[in-house]
């Protein structure tokens, strides 16, 4: 490994901050609601995102409650189950995960773990807060504006999207657009805010290579997503334009309940093209801060650096460019151009290769490590069960003539959940239990903790699993009610209906959890500032929480990457980033 | 120890699942066997690396997990090992796409005897319309959609006069003929889905898009929209009946054209042509 400076460069002087640079709070205002530090953005951000997203979990159980059980349960219609699957949907990639991952773990973690007192633009850092909190009361509000939210799913493909035969024709519609094009800006000023702060504000000694796996990851993503959500923030923009001013981007001439409209000249395949060059980056934009995180809680539990991290670091860099060459892959039966499908099947598989190359280097990092098998490491494996099996139905639906029968069938609703849902939530969940202790002084209570996992893991694959094979027999996704055919078996039924039942159970236990972090507020046991002895800067800080400005009067100054674990000759089985190599702990050339 | 164990009972119960559950696609009805044999190299593929991948996690949880006085190996990295990972992933990766390419290549290839069906989808019902006598399908036009000509087919055009047009029907196919399913929507996305063909392809308003099969049984199979087109998507409802030969031209024959379906032609024309559009 190039990056152990085993030689010295002791007395490194610590770069000094003159006290101008810092923002100060002077009032409870300041500091707690309007604030500029990233830090409570950052709990700002994620009590937002965790209360939104909630809502999507109620969507979820009315959704099930009607998939396993139809008919029974008059309070919901063909209409709303629309509704529902598109508010779902929505919130949870968008407004939940995409806001945790930059705006929550993004905003705390990167500044104390490349050593910096805080963002480098603290006033508009805040500014992305508010912003975004006015994107998730719009899109809240559409539940009780008349006709409703709208029903278009979450892809919001028109022409239907903007039509009458479509709920929330009226007012959904104009305000889903209207949130997006919120979330986009507010995003926008977070993430500027992200990229330069990790390349401008990194303390002395905190090379790129040095990074934590964390930091990497949220650092590509913000700039995949600085990339890709324009492309959503224009077809937000034109398809507001179609339906409040009778432009015809995305419309061609068509028949509306009947009526010849007055639309003509559009495109409803340019609206996928720019959606998805959005939607395909951002499933990597969700991905890339999980697998970054997954990468250090698995580390720091199994005592072991991470196993090859210039090819971590890679495989990042690599899937963050390739998928953006690969967006065509959701349109194979869309009705485009049939020959872009070799083009965009080969891109597609080739990402699956600096994907593996993640796994593997997940679970050998396991091998010959020292593994405490503590909550957080309990959901990363979670993770990599729940990811690989993810990623390998991906193959299926990359491989265009495979997806041919399986698209917007179950299985496209069984593979993304599984790759895009409960992987990433597996990581959010293991990452609270990792950084509340940094958050709040003490720790999460464990026992709750290991029930939560196991309820949650082993549920939610109980969930996914099967449904992949609902999705083989053909049916449909989207689908209110399958009424009759011939196909399906009343086995299918049972089944729906058993997957229904799990689905509630792991939706109530999560109340667990939530029980868990609001009683270990007060009555959990005191952390200490490292209780998992872990190597990266945020473990490192003088106070726990850390105060404002994160340091004290001094920056810390890094000698060595973020892996040193069970370092051969070393007393500790970890070495902080931030502490100076002393040659007589170490063995020479132990890094074989 | 209990986590490795459940793990690996995980990656077990998955396959045992794989194996005995029912639910498992339908019996094609088409050429497109080849569809599902690259399914299942990749099942075989995919299903090898995901126990793989687990068994050997659990191996490490089970062997590595903290005992007293246990202190981990420092390994940062491998160039050797993860060189012939990714040498190996790529093979697999290879393995299911080059079958994966090919059959596409068959997928997008109609070939030249074909005959013209056409499907048109609109909110929430199908229509299908046959060649008739001349053996082409007549042009249409959303423009022309009336009430006594539903799928706006061209008045002016003789081609379309002898075109078969079922409104509110089943769509017959004869066994052993391949057909390229010509698609088209008059209003959103819909998309032409029969689980047993395994071909399935949206319908997009402004466009004809189309697949094509061989069918390969006779019997009667569902019609699905697959592709959400509003509040009644899930009762966008019809049937494809295959039939042999002698029974496809009895049901044929009873079929309208649609010169017989629009008596009022004549008229609406002459309004027409004097400007009265
Ligand atoms: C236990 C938790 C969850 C359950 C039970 C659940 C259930 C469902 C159900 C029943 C549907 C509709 C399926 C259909 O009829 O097509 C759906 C759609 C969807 N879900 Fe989830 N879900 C869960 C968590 C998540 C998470 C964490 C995500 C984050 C990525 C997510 C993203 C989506 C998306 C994008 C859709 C598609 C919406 C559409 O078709 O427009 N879900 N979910
Ligand atoms: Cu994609
Ligand atoms: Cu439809």
């Amino acid at each position: 490994m190039v990056d152990i400076p085993y030689e010295g460069i002791e007395g490194i002087p610590p770069a000094e901050v003159p006290d101008v640079e810092l923002y100060h709070p002077r009032s409870w205002w300041t500091r707690y609601v309007f604030s500029q530090d990233a830090k409570v953005i950052a709990v700002q951000y994620s009590l937002t995102a965790t209360a939104i997203g909630l809502v999507a979990l109620v969507l979820s159980w009315l959704m099930r409650l009607q998939l396993g059980f139809p008919g029974t349960f008059s309070f919901i219609d063909a209409n709303q189950y629309l509704q529902f699957i598109t508010m779902h949907g929505m919130i949870m990639v968008i407004y939940l995960l995409t806001a945790l991952f930059l705006g929550g773990f993004g905003n705390y973690l990167i500044p104390l773990m490349v050593g910096a007192r805080d963002m480098v633009f603290p006033y508009v850092n805040m500014l992305s807060y508010w912003v975004y909190l006015l994107a998730v009361l719009v899109l809240a509000s559409t539940f009780f504006v008349p006709g409703g939210p709208t029903g278009a799913g979450w892809t919001l493909y028109p022409p239907q999207a903007i039509l009458s035969g479509t709920p929330g024709q009226d007012w959904g519609i104009v305000l889903m657009m209207s949130s997006l094009i919120l979330f986009i800006i507010g995003f926008t000023m977070g993430g500027l805010n992200y990229v330069v702060t990790v390349l401008q504000a990194r303390t002395r000694g905190m090379t790129l290579m040095r990074l934590p796996l964390t930091v990497w990851g949220i650092f590509t993503a913000t700039v995949m997503a600085l990339l890709a959500f324009p492309a959503l923030f224009v077809a937000s923009v034109m398809l507001l334009l179609d339906r409040l001013l009778g432009t015809s981007f995305f419309m061609p001439s068509l028949v509306e309940m009947g009526q010849l409209s007055k639309y003509g000249g559009g495109s409803p395949l340019l609206f996928q093209h720019l959606f998805w060059f959005f939607g395909h980056p951002e499933v990597y934009i969700v991905a890339l801060p999980a697998f970054g995180i997954v990468s250090d809680l698995i580390s720091t539990h199994a005592r072991k650096n991470i196993f090859g991290y210039r090819m971590m670091v890679w495989a990042i860099v690599a899937i963050g460019a390739l998928s953006f060459i690969v967006w065509a892959h959701h349109m194979y039966v869309s009705g485009m151009f049939p020959q872009f499908g070799y083009f965009f099947a080969t891109t597609t598989l080739i990402i699956a290769i600096p994907t593996a190359i993640k796994v593997y280097n997940w679970v050998l990092t396991l091998w010959r490590g020292d593994i405490h098998l503590r909550v957080p490491m309990l959901f990363a494996l979670g993770f990599i069960i729940t990811f690989v099996n993810g990623g390998l139905t991906g193959l299926f639906l990359g491989n265009v003539v495979v997806d041919v029968p399986l698209s917007d069938t179950m299985f496209v609703v069984a593979h993304f959940h599984m790759v895009m849902g409960v992987a990433p939530i597996m990581v959010v969940l293991g990452a609270i239990y990792h950084w509340y202790p940094k958050v709040t002084g003490r720790m999460l209570n464990d026992t709750l903790g290991k029930f939560h996992f196991w309820v949650t893991f082993l549920g939610a694959y109980l969930i996914f699993f099967p449904m992949h094979y609902l999705g083989l027999l053909g049916v449909p996704r989207r689908y209110f009610e399958l009424g009759d055919t011939s196909f399906i078996p009343s086995s299918a039924y049972s089944l729906n209906a058993f997957i229904s039942v799990v689905a509630l159970t792991v939706g109530f236990s999560q109340i667990v959890f939530l029980f868990n972090l609001a009683w270990s507020l007060f009555k959990g046991e005191a952390s200490g500032g490292n209780p998992w002895r872990a190597t990266t800067l945020e473990w490192q800080t003088p106070e726990t929480p850390p105060g404002h400005g994160n340091w004290g009067k001094e920056l810390p100054v890094v000698y060595r990457w973020a892996y040193d674990y069970s370092v051969p000759g070393a007393a500790e089985d970890f070495i902080p980033q931030n502490q100076p190599p002393r040659a007589t702990q170490l063995v020479q050339g132990a890094a074989s | 120890m209990a986590v490795a164990l459940i793990l690996l009972l995980v990656a077990i119960g998955s396959v045992l699942f794989h194996i005995y559950s029912p639910w498992w696609w339908t019996p094609i009805a088409t050429n497109w066997a080849y569809i599902d044999h690259t399914i299942n190299i990749t099942f075989w593929i995919t299903g090898f690396v995901f126990v793989a991948v687990i068994a050997f996690m659990a191996y490490c949880v089970f062997r590595f997990h903290h005992k007293e006085g246990r202190r981990a190996d420092y390994n940062p990295e491998n160039k050797r090992l993860e060189w012939w990972l990714s040498v190996g992933t790529g093979v697999g990766v290879a393995a299911m796409l080059a079958p994966g390419l090919v059959v596409w290549h068959q997928f997008v290839t109609v070939p030249a005897d074909a005959t013209e069906v056409e499907v048109m989808g609109q909110q929430w019902q199908w229509s299908f319309r046959l060649p008739g006598k001349d053996g082409r399908l007549g042009t249409s036009d959303v423009r022309n959609i009336a009430p006594d000509n539903p799928m706006g087919l061209n008045r002016d055009d003789a081609h379309a006069q002898d075109d078969v047009v079922i409104e509110n029907g089943d769509l017959h196919l004869q066994v052993g003929k391949p057909v390229k399913v010509l698609l088209r929507s008059v209003d959103v996305l819909h998309d032409f889905y029969v689980p047993e063909f395994r071909a399935k392809m949206d319908m997009v308003p402004g466009m004809v898009t189309y697949f094509w099969i061989t069918p390969i049984r006779t019997g009667t199979f569902d019609v699905l929209c697959a592709e959400l087109c509003g509040a009644a998507h899930y009762q966008m409802r019809a049937k494809v009946i295959v039939d042999e030969e002698r029974e496809y031209h009895a049901w044929l024959e009873q079929q309208k054209t649609f010169a017989e379906l629009s008596p009022a032609r004549a008229v609406v024309k002459a309004t027409y042509q004097s400007g009265g559009k």
